[in-house]
This record gives C-alpha cells, sequence and structure tokens, in this order.
C-alpha cells in the first residue's frame, strides 16, 4: 500500500536521525490540496481524476458520513444526556461539526473595539458537513455590481463565464428548485423541490400581500437520484447532522470518496499546515505541516500547491508563507491578503401565530432547510443602502431538543390565556402552542471594505507555534441599514401571517439585529481576484499573480459577497480553476 | 468504516491512506498498524461522540452536584410540574430529575448556583410559614406555596415572592425540556418525525381546515416519489427529462 509505506519511510527516516528537525519525503506530487471542503474537495476531484497525484491535507480527522460510530442522524434526544444542549458543540451535541467559534488550542484575536466570529470545522469535508445547502448561483449583477451601484469591486469575470461551471456541478453534486426565469437568480439543472409545509404557505401567503415574492427553495438535497452511488432523501430534517445516505452535499461523500477510487490520492489528516515553501524563483515547492499525533513538523513536496483551507486560514497560510522572494508573505506583493474581508449580513424576527396553535400533529420533518425562501426583491435605487438579502424561513412542528418547553406559558400572553401553572394545564400549553411559531431570517450582501481585514497576530501563537489571526471587522451604515429594512419587512409579513412579533423588535440601539461579523459563516474576500496585480492576490483563474503554481479555490478570490450564499459559487469557481491548473500542468507551465 | 478504523483516525495524525469507503482490502492492511487502539464495542449510551466529548462526559457523570435532599425536592417539584395522567407517565417516571442532576453540572453556569440557592429559599418560606423544610410538608401546604410562586405577578402585588418565581421559572423549563426529550414525552407531544419517510405535502384535510391550496401552478414542479429512483436527466435547457 502506498501511503503505508510513505508513513514508514517517514517514521524509519526519523529514527536514524533524530536530530533532524523537519522530516521530509522525497516524493513529490503533482498538487498538495490544503483543507478537504467544498473548495478543496472539488480540485482534489477535478485534479485525481485528471491523472494528476495528489496529496489532500486537512487539519482535523477523518470522517464520513456514514460511519455509525459518529453519526448523530436519526439520534433521539434521550440518546444526549445533555438532551442536545450546545455544551460541547455551538449548534448543539447532534450539529456534525468538530470545531465552532473556539477550536481547543487555536485562538484567534479581535482588535479592540471590533467583533468577528470564526468558524472553524476541523473534520474531512469541514463545514460541508454540517452546512445548510442552500445553493444560490451569483446572478450577472453580483459579477459586476460596481456597474450598477459604483461601490466594491467587479470581478473580472462574468457570469456567463462561471455559468457553463454551474451547470455543469449541478449535475454532478445535485440540487433541487425551479427554473423561474428571474434576472438574476438563473436557472439551472434542478431536481424537483419537495412540496412546502403548513408554516411556509402561511408564509406565501403574507409574503405575496406585501409583494415578496416566494419560490421554491434551491438545496443541495436529493429529492431524486443522479447516480447509482448517492442514496436519495428520506426527510428526516437532519442535513446539519450530514447524512449517511450521502444523499446531501458533503464534499467527503461526493468528492473526496469518489476521487480516492482513482487511486490518485494521499489522505493527510490530522495535519496543520504552517506554511507554503518557495523555492530561488519565489514559486511554491510545497508545505510544511504539523503532524497533531507527534507534534513534529513535516514537509511534503509538490509541483502546485491549491489552497481550500478556507477564506481566513488560506489567508492567514500565505502570511505566514514569508521569505527573501516574498518577504510580506506569500502573494501579498500588493499588501491585499487577508483585506476585503466580508460576510453576509444577518438579521431575523421570530413570529407567534395564533392560526397555527391546536395544530394535528403529523409528520412534516420534511428536508434539512426551507421548501420555499424569498429572493431579493427590492430596488436599491429608492432605498438607503446598495444591496439586497434574501429570506429563509423556518417553523413547523420540529424534534423536541433542549431549549423546547422554556417558556412555554408565556405563549398565553399572546392570546389572552392564564400564564404560568404546572400540572395539566401545563401539559396543555405546549401541546396547543406546538408548532406555532415561525422565523425568518434575512441573510444579505454586505460592501467589501480595505479595512476590514485579518492580520497576523503579532504576539499570540496558537498550540502548533503558528501564529494566529487578529481581525478587524466593522459594518458601516449600509449593512446596519439593511438589518433595518430586515426586520421592518418581517414584521409586516408577519403580521399579514395572522401573526405577532415575539419578544421585542430590535432597533436602532441594537443595529437592528444585524448580526456580528462572521456569524453567517460566509466569509469571502481574502485574496480577491483582480486583472491588477496592485490591488488583487489572484488573477482571474485564481492563481497568485506572485506565483503561478499557487492556486485559492475557498472563498478567498470573491471579489464581491451577493444576496446569495457562497458556497455554489466556491465549488464552481474551484472546478473552473481545478481544470486550469490541470491544463497548465499538462502544458508544463507548471 | 469500523469504529477501531475510526478511531486511530480520530486519534492517529498523519496519513489516512485509502482506507475510506469501498477500500476493503486496502483497509485491512491499515488495520495492522493499529492494533494496539482499544476496540470498545459500541453501546447504546454512543451518540456519535468524538474522544474529547466521550472524555467530557465521564467527568460530568463522575461529579456529584446535589445532595440526598436536593435531589429528594427536586423529585417533588418535578410531580408537581409534570404529574402522571390517565395517559402519560410524570417527571419523574421520566426521569427528568436525573437530567436536572446531569444539566446542572453540564451547564452548571447556567443552572447550579440558581437551583442550589432556589431550593434554599424554598425550604426558608416553608420554615417560616410551617417549620419544616418543603418536602416535609403535605401536599396542601406545599401547593400553598407553588401557587404562590408559579405565576407572574404584573401588578407587583406580592414582591418578597420574586426569588421563588425566577426558582420555580427555571424549574418548569428544565422539567418541561427534560420531559419532551424523553420517549415519553414524545409520545405524549404525538411527534412522529425522525424516521424514514416521503414527505408528500400537508394532509388534505388540513389544508381544508385552513383553507390553503398548492398554487396549481406549482404541483407540476413538485417531486414525484414514483420517479425519484430514475436518474435524472435534463435537456439542454435545464427542463428534467426523467
Amino acid at each position: 500500500m502506498r501511503s503505508t509505506s510513505i508513513v514508514l519511510n517517514i517514521f524509519r527516516l526519523y529514527q536514524k536521525n533524530n536530530r533532524m528537525q523537519i522530516i521530509e519525503t522525497a516524493k513529490e506530487y503533482d498538487a498538495i490540496i490544503v483543507g478537504s471542503g467544498a473548495g478543496g474537495g472539488m480540485s482534489a476531484f477535478v485534479l485525481a481524476n485528471a491523472g494528476m497525484k495528489v496529496a489532500v491535507v486537512e487539519a482535523g480527522p477523518y470522517f464520513d458520513p456514514a460511519d455509525p460510530i459518529t453519526k448523530t442522524q436519526m439520534k433521539w434526544p434521550w440518546e444526549s444526556p445533555r438532551r442536545g444542549a450546545s455544551t460541547n458543540r455551538a449548534f448543539g451535541d447532534f450539529d456534525m461539526s468538530w470545531g465552532d467559534w473556539k477550536v481547543d488550542g487555536e485562538p484567534y484575536t479581535t482588535k479592540e473595539g471590533t467583533d468577528f466570529k470564526w468558524w472553524r470545522a476541523r473534520m474531512l469535508g469541514g463545514r460541508t458537513n454540517h452546512w445548510g445547502r442552500i445553493s444560490l448561483r451569483f446572478g450577472p449583477k453580483d459579477f459586476k455590481h460596481k456597474d450598477v451601484d459604483g461601490l466594491g469591486a467587479n470581478w473580472p469575470i462574468t457570469y456567463d463565464e462561471v455559468k457553463p461551471f454551474y451547470d455543469r456541478l449541478d449535475k454532478m453534486v445535485g440540487i433541487f428548485g425551479t427554473n423561474e426565469g428571474l434576472p438574476n437568480d438563473p436557472d439551472g439543472f434542478f431536481l424537483p423541490p419537495p412540496k412546502p409545509r403548513l408554516h411556509e404557505l402561511y408564509y406565501i401567503k403574507g409574503a405575496r400581500k406585501s409583494g415578496v415574492p416566494v419560490i421554491p427553495g434551491r438545496l443541495s438535497m436529493l429529492t431524486k437520484r443522479i447516480n447509482k452511488d448517492r442514496g436519495i432523501c428520506y426527510y428526516c430534517g437532519q442535513c446539519g447532522r450530514s447524512c449517511s445516505a450521502y444523499a446531501d452535499f458533503s464534499s467527503g461523500s461526493c468528492f473526496i470518496f469518489p476521487a480516492q477510487k482513482s487511486g490518485q490520492v494521499d489522505l493527510y489528516v490530522n495535519c496543520m499546515v504552517k506554511n507554503v515553501t518557495t523555492n530561488d524563483e519565489g514559486l511554491a515547492t510545497g508545505v510544511s505541516y504539523i503532524n497533531k499525533e507527534d507534534m513534529k513538523e513535516y514537509k511534503l513536496r509538490g509541483r502546485s500547491v491549491v489552497l481550500g483551507a478556507s477564506a481566513c486560514s488560506s489567508a492567514r497560510i500565505l502570511l505566514n508563507s514569508k521569505s527573501k522572494q516574498h518577504p510580506n508573505g506569500l502573494g501579498n506583493s500588493s499588501d491585499h491578503v487577508g483585506r476585503y474581508l466580508h460576510d453576509s449580513t444577518g438579521a431575523g424576527l421570530t413570529g407567534f401565530v395564533p392560526a397555527l396553535m391546536d395544530r394535528k400533529v403529523y409528520n412534516e420533518d420534511g428536508v434539512g432547510g426551507m421548501h420555499v425562501y424569498s429572493p431579493w426583491w427590492g430596488d436599491n435605487s429608492k432605498l438607503d443602502f446598495p444591496r439586497g438579502y434574501h429570506i429563509e424561513v423556518w417553523g413547523g412542528l420540529g424534534m423536541p431538543a433542549y431549549g423546547f418547553g422554556f417558556n412555554a406559558s408565556a405563549m398565553n400572553k399572546y392570546i389572552g390565556g392564564e400564564i404560568g401553572g404546572y400540572g395539566t394545564k401545563l401539559r396543555d400549553d405546549v401541546k396547543r402552542f406546538y408548532g406555532s411559531v415561525v422565523g425568518l431570517s434575512g441573510r444579505g450582501e454586505s460592501i467589501a471594505r480595505f479595512e476590514n481585514r485579518c492580520k497576523l497576530d503579532n504576539n499570540v501563537v496558537d498550540k502548533f507555534g503558528i501564529p494566529v489571526l487578529e481581525f478587524d471587522y466593522k459594518w458601516s451604515n449600509y449593512e446596519v441599514n439593511q438589518a433595518k429594512h430586515m426586520v421592518d419587512s418581517f414584521e409586516e409579513i408577519i403580521v399579514n401571517m395572522g401573526g405577532e412579533v415575539m419578544g421585542d423588535k430590535p432597533g436602532k440601539e441594537s443595529d437592528y439585529g444585524l448580526l456580528a461579523p462572521g456569524q453567517i459563516i460566509h466569509e469571502v474576500g481574502t485574496t480577491r481576484m483582480g486583472n491588477d496585480k496592485r490591488t488583487s492576490v489572484t488573477n482571474k483563474w485564481q492563481q497568485l499573480h506572485d506565483a503561478k503554481n499557487v492556486y485559492v479555490v475557498d472563498a478567498g478570490p470573491f471579489s464581491s459577497q451577493a444576496d446569495k450564499n457562497c458556497t455554489w459559487t466556491i465549488m464552481a469557481l474551484s472546478m473552473r480553476a481545478s481544470e486550469h491548473l490541470v491544463q497548465q500542468y499538462l502544458k508544463k507551465e507548471i | 468504516m469500523k469504529r477501531r478504523e475510526t478511531l486511530k483516525s480520530l486519534l492517529v495524525g498523519g496519513i489516512a491512506g485509502t482506507a475510506a469507503v469501498g477500500m476493503g482490502a486496502l483497509s485491512c492492511k491499515a488495520d495492522q498498524q493499529v492494533e494496539s487502539v482499544e476496540t470498545p464495542e459500541v453501546s447504546s449510551e454512543v451518540y456519535g461522540r468524538t474522544p474529547a466529548e466521550i472524555k467530557h462526559d465521564e467527568k460530568i457523570n463522575s461529579q456529584i452536584c446535589y445532595n440526598e435532599h436536593q435531589l429528594t425536592t427536586i423529585a417533588v417539584l418535578c410531580d408537581i410540574i409534570l404529574p402522571p395522567t390517565p395517559t402519560a407517565g410524570g417527571a419523574n417516571e421520566a426521569k427528568v430529575p436525573e437530567f436536572i442532576e446531569f444539566i446542572s453540572k453540564d451547564l452548571s453556569t447556567y443552572h447550579e448556583l440558581p437551583i442550589k440557592g432556589g431550593l434554599m429559599w424554598l425550604d426558608g418560606e416553608s420554615n417560616t410559614r410551617f417549620n419544616k423544610e418543603f418536602v416535609k410538608c403535605n401536599s396542601k401546604e406545599q401547593i400553598a406555596i407553588i401557587d404562590d410562586i408559579a405565576y407572574p405577578d404584573p401588578k407587583n402585588e406580592n414582591p418578597q415572592m420574586d426569588q421563588g418565581r425566577a426558582f420555580f421559572n427555571k424549574m418548569r423549563d428544565l422539567t418541561l425540556t427534560g420531559y419532551y426529550t424523553t420517549k415519553m414525552g414524545i409520545d405524549d407531544l404525538g411527534y412522529v418525525g425522525n424516521r424514514p419517510n416521503m414527505w408528500d405535502g400537508v394532509p388534505q384535510d388540513v389544508l381544508d381546515k385552513h383553507g390553503l391550496a398548492y398554487d396549481k401552478d406549482w404541483m407540476p414542479k413538485f417531486i414525484d416519489h414514483e420517479k425519484s429512483q430514475d436518474i435524472a436527466e435534463w435537456d439542454e435547457n435545464g427542463n428534467l427529462l426523467t
């Protein structure tokens, strides 16, 4: 077994010369891919199937959604002694992310007076194991939004250039949705969507009354077969736990495992990449990593390096890759690595809908996300903020977990019932109000700004001795005004549904409920692409301007966000960049 | 993947090779390297934990939070909050006090002090009124105290009970959560999900009751489960053909 012999070789080498500080392999890979999530996974799939010899280096352990030992899908709340509370995992015991806003021994810092939350999943497949699977193509306007409002930067590519990759991605990975012919929410190759649930029918009614369009959701879950290797959805609503039937998209099940079948992939897990190594010409020669098992430093050699560690992690690796040729960090001659960091905006409201009280109870788990949503409908030329947002809907007769029943009786205040008590009356309260709460969440576009950035913290290292990131990020009035528009719209829709806003509607004092940067987990822009190497980090093929054999395939190269979630675009662009790398490799340019 | 292999990959850094799905022959070889890794059997206690989480649970389970008197008082409160009904067991039958003990340790910042202090408050009130601890009162006496803390006091008529109300709110929240996250509670609630099914829309009688209907234009677009096993094919414009 090839990979076993490598491990043995490393150990023999190490035993022979135990004074050696960094352990180097003789083998040279065609490409070393850092990170196994959406971007890295896609790249591994493309490169391995093109016949390139690939190393995938992942900072977390091996993970397979089908493994019964680590699986949380279809578990009952009582199987967790804390009933799914978030003591150990920020989104609860059953959420399939190993690592969250905090990772043991791997801190990050924030500049005084600023806030940023950084989610890292340390596992094969990364954050794709638990994400919401909302898969929205960027539209023509999203690639050229500066032309519309003069803000931010245009992408150096157009929708038409990316469209063929979106089309192939739809068919390769699978996504449900409907072709609607909307100008900036492009059609695709969709599987049929599931029917809306009851609370979603109420939402449709309420939103349309306000002139807000509603269309079927677009999520990467298989309502229908796309091949013989992956199962189809059985409607448990638990995609966040990662599907053991591989009926939702996760990078392991859809990219890494199929790529392994080519025999071209060596998978390195629990290996934390420290930096990219370079030669006298300033080109990459491989990566240096810390093996978490023995805490020793190792080097891998490669003809090219593909960074897919996540926007901020890849920026960190580049900034930590200082050399004579790249004194400011690899790819950072422009001083743009880490800059233009931007996350989606987020705000929400929760409503109580009396018509949804005393419900007949049936199984409406559905898929693990919204069956319908509202793409952006507004005309920004008439609004006090430049970009839009889409609306996500939640509610229904969900499976109880920790927190279920909290303040159950307090709901009586909305209907003039008696608050408080115990016994049979309390049981009746719980059942009466079960399924009567609906939530609306806005996910919008912020403007990328030069000042919003991550950079190396000069004083702090992680447990591997690697300098950590310091974040310096502030929202502007654009994002605050957008959040105000969100909560105003949500209030109107909730009232149109015959409901009432629960809790205090957030006002000016709390920036209208605008969540902290990073909290939507759509961070992008840290290695943005552009045609001018003075104002961008990568070219339009996601190659570093400063080192052509280094590609960035996560969300770092995004010139701007959209009012869409970023994963589908990460994957389409990773496919495009990886195929470019294959061509360069075949032409011996790399 | 077998538990042994997974433990290996959770614990061991470095190369995982191709010991993944569909690579049985290779993974056998990988196995030989890790004979020393412990291979505990899967138990019903396992809910997909990482090694660090298993350690955390073991630590929590080894701690003692409440003494016998406190646990007895918690049990009495659980019985008042959710007594058995003709069709469903009560909170004690669903082992809610054990859950409250666990969560008081697991989320101690939120629960431990308020509950311990609240129990002392309750005995203090009981001593003042009846000259005995709460658990030694008869049920009429117990309910007399509970009725003073189980309801809000919007007109502020009885402010000396505010701390008791806060305590009872917490006990009520934890009892409800502890109960409705057990099989007994879920059966009582009627939740029938968390099992494979083919969601095909809101039942017609429910639609009728709510005066709702599916949009006629939308109906042909939704998944037809009869065809869900047919591999998808599209024309060049994205129209599904299968």
